[in-house]
């Protein structure tokens, strides 16, 4: 049994190696989706195009906007100088906010009441309109924070900050670069193990094999072993690469990292084996894969919260490994969380795991239909 | 089933396709030391028959032994007596031939000890040992013919089953590839082998022509020549194309094929003989000479075939 296993893997390492293209699937390809997703995965907004409509024509509303474009999160593209062309911007997509400074801003800042700005940005990009308003409240509060503090005002105005905690500068790279690197072994490992499989369909040596008194588990296992130790090592590069390339702070424990990427390999890959038994070519496996991934990245909390969903499709979540995974390498990227935390998450990806390779095992037959 | 005398054996074995009936009801059965023979043409079911009886599939109905275990109840004792050679080159093309060897021996369990000795000999009498690093998928379509046979031995079966093993292989190597199949048939294996080609099927102790999933004819080449009922006249004409046209409207021609400038013609009776002379004079067909001829197998298979379309 472990010797059949065994030569199954050897095989299997061999033949990856003489294979120009899986070369490329396994070297290749995992560095650059991590760099371009990686590029990609971020949702910070800077570089907002406004318009700025300033009837106080002071010396504290110029300070303002220099300070708004000193952030390096506005660009005043445009002064306007009459209300309608605020629309008209908006409308043409030529700016993404405008900040109207009504007259009397400079007295009422000195006064520390509540100033007369009014901003308006357009929704239609829902995420950058709420940043952009944040980004100008904060900046405004601190302004007229500064301004209170140099005339030393009696009547102090509250200190608001918010303060996010475990991701402190708010870089969403750091919490979507994680993601990336889950999904991206994710994509590497299904279609791995499903076009291993069902290229020896192709090939014509599952039939050889079926003659052999090789077990249908064996098969299973000395097909996921090889692409697991395979799967680890493009963990280890991507991870590289969100580390020293994009930065990204690893805070929990690295073996702990490890541990969680072996159980989450095992699952992925045991879904790959399941494609694979319904597929008989490879572009049939490469489909399925695609039908899998797809919806397995968008129900994953990758992009969108999974509290948000409907509950039916909340309970689908929880065959998808991605969604387990995806809190555990936050938790350990971010908040540096321990196994006293995440264990219910490795729990359930191991169980997952168990189910897919057994019942990969069973539906695999060794017989021709 | 435990006869021991017996090495496959056959009952109403029935595999459809949907409604076609790829293999009809058929009755097999097949002593030991026996190369058996199975003929057909493309589509007649000769994989699937292989396929059922190395227990990769399984049969709707009917039951089938080998080896003495039944291929329904007990496929994985099948397995391990048996060695196939499926139709398609099995082995991986970017393993090199020791490689696939090693890889096989392992999945058949066989012992480590035994290991060297029994690789030495197959890559010996399939004369591979000079290519024993080199990519399966390089080696020519005989040596890859001869590697596939050789990892189909690793584990010494009793009984093996070749798929059109010489399909689309040289005919010096097929003769090579015969050669070591009648080794084999002397060390005592069963040889259940199909095949396209009649000169091979010749070779066999047996021979069964299977049409439609269904065994038209069965027995050994002599035998088969000798009962066959009809005489048969080999016929050369100056335009055997044409002469075909005409003969094909003669009642009580059974089959007639062409080989090369000589038509063999199967009769229903001698005095056909003299309808043929007039009607190929009458089309202004100059007829050579003619004789009459022990039919060969071809000759009995396309008659037999003809006859059952
Ligand atoms: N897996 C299959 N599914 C559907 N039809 C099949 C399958 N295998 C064989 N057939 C059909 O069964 C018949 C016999 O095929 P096969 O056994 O491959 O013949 P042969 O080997 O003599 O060429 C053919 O008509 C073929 O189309
Ligand atoms: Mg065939």
């Amino acid at each position: 049994m472990l010797l059949r296993i065994k030569e199954m893997i050897i095989k299997e390492f061999i033949q990856v190696f003489r294979d120009k293209r899986m070369l490329g699937i396994i070297f290749i390809t995992p560095v650059l989706q991590m760099l371009a997703f990686g590029y990609a995965a971020t949702t910070d907004v800077t570089n907002i195009s406004t318009a700025v409509y300033d009837l106080d024509k002071s010396f504290e509303s110029r300070e303002l906007v220099q300070r708004l474009e000193s952030s390096g999160y506005f660009r005043v593209k445009v002064h306007v100088e009459h209300a309608d062309e605020i629309q008209d911007l908006l409308e043409r997509g030529k700016v993404i906010a405008t900040i109207q400074i009504n007259s009397g801003f400079s007295e009422d800042l000195k006064k520390g009441i509540p100033s007369s700005i009014q901003v308006i940005v357009d929704g239609t990009d829902s995420n950058t309109a709420t940043v952009a308003m944040d980004y100008i409240n904060r900046i405004i509060m601190e302004y007229s924070g500064d301004l209170n503090r140099n005339i030393e005002t009696r009547n102090p105005t509250i200190d608001l900050r918010a303060r996010a905690w475990y991701n402190p500068d708010l870089r969403s790279r750091n919490y979507n670069v994680p993601g990336v690197i889950a999904i991206v072994i994710m994509l590497t490992c299904l279609l791995l193990t499903s076009m291993a499989v069902v290229r020896e369909w192709e090939i014509g040596t599952m039939e050889q094999l079926m003659v052999t008194p090789l077990r249908p588990i064996e098969l299973m296992l000395g097909k996921t072993i090889p692409f697991a130790a395979i799967g680890f090592f493009d963990m280890l590069v991507v991870t590289i690469v969100a580390v020293f390339w994009f930065n990204i702070p690893i805070k929990g424990s690295l073996p702990g990292l490890a541990l969680n990427t072996a159980v989450y390999l095992l699952s992925v890959l045991g879904m790959g084996l399941l494609i694979s038994t319904i597929s008989r070519t490879q572009q049939q496996a490469m489909m399925a894969t695609f039908l899998f991934y797809i919806p397995a990245v968008l129900l994953s909390g990758f992009m969108f919260p999974i509290e948000n969903m409907p509950q039916i499709i909340q309970y689908g979540t929880y065959i998808n490994p991605l969604r387990y995974f995806l809190v555990i390498i936050r938790g350990i990227f971010l908040k540096g969380s321990g196994m006293d935390i995440l264990w219910p998450q490795t729990l359930s990806l191991l169980l997952l795991s168990i189910v897919v390779v057994t019942l990969s095992s069973l539906r695999f037959k060794k017989k021709i239909r | 089933m435990n006869n021991e005398a017996v090495a496959i054996r056959t009952e109403n074995l029935l595999k459809s396709f949907g409604d076609y009936r790829a293999i009809d009801n058929l009755d097999l059965d097949i002593k030991r030391g026996e190369i058996y023979g199975l003929v057909g043409p493309d589509g007649s079911g000769k994989t699937t028959l292989m396929r059922l009886l190395t227990a990769i599939m399984e049969p709707d109905s009917g039951q089938a032994w080998v080896a003495g275990h039944s291929v329904v109840t007990e496929s994985e004792r099948v397995k391990e007596k048996i060695g196939y050679m499926s139709q398609r080159f099995g082995l991986y093309e970017d393993l090199t031939v020791i490689e696939n060897i090693i890889f096989y021996a392992d999945l058949y369990d066989v012992p480590r000890k035994e290991r060297p000795e029994r690789i030495e000999r197959l890559l010996g009498f399939s004369n591979l040992t000079p290519f024993k690093a080199r990519l399966a998928g390089k080696l020519s379509g005989g040596m890859k013919q001869k590697l596939g046979l050789a990892c189909a031995l690793i584990h010494t079966p009793e009984i093996l089953f070749l798929d059109e093993p010489t399909n689309g292989v040289d005919p010096v190597s097929r003769r090579d590839f015969w050669k070591i199949l009648y080794d084999l048939l002397k060390e005592g294996i069963t040889i259940f082998v199909s095949t396209a080609y009649l000169d091979e099927a010749e070779r066999c102790t047996r021979v069964g022509l299977i049409h439609k999933g269904k065994l038209l004819a069965e027995d050994d080449p002599a035998a088969m020549k000798k009962s066959f009922g009809y005489p048969m006249i080999a016929l050369w004409a100056d335009d055997p194309r044409r002469a075909i046209e005409v003969l094909k409207m003669v009642p009580g021609i059974k089959n007639i094929s062409i080989y090369g400038d000589r038509l063999h013609i199967a009769l229903e009776s001698p005095e056909l003989m003299e309808t043929i002379v007039f009607e190929l004079q009458a089309a202004g067909i100059v007829m050579k000479s003619y004789r009459n001829i022990i039919p060969t197998l071809e000759d009995i298979f396309i008659t037999k075939v003809a006859g059952d379309e």
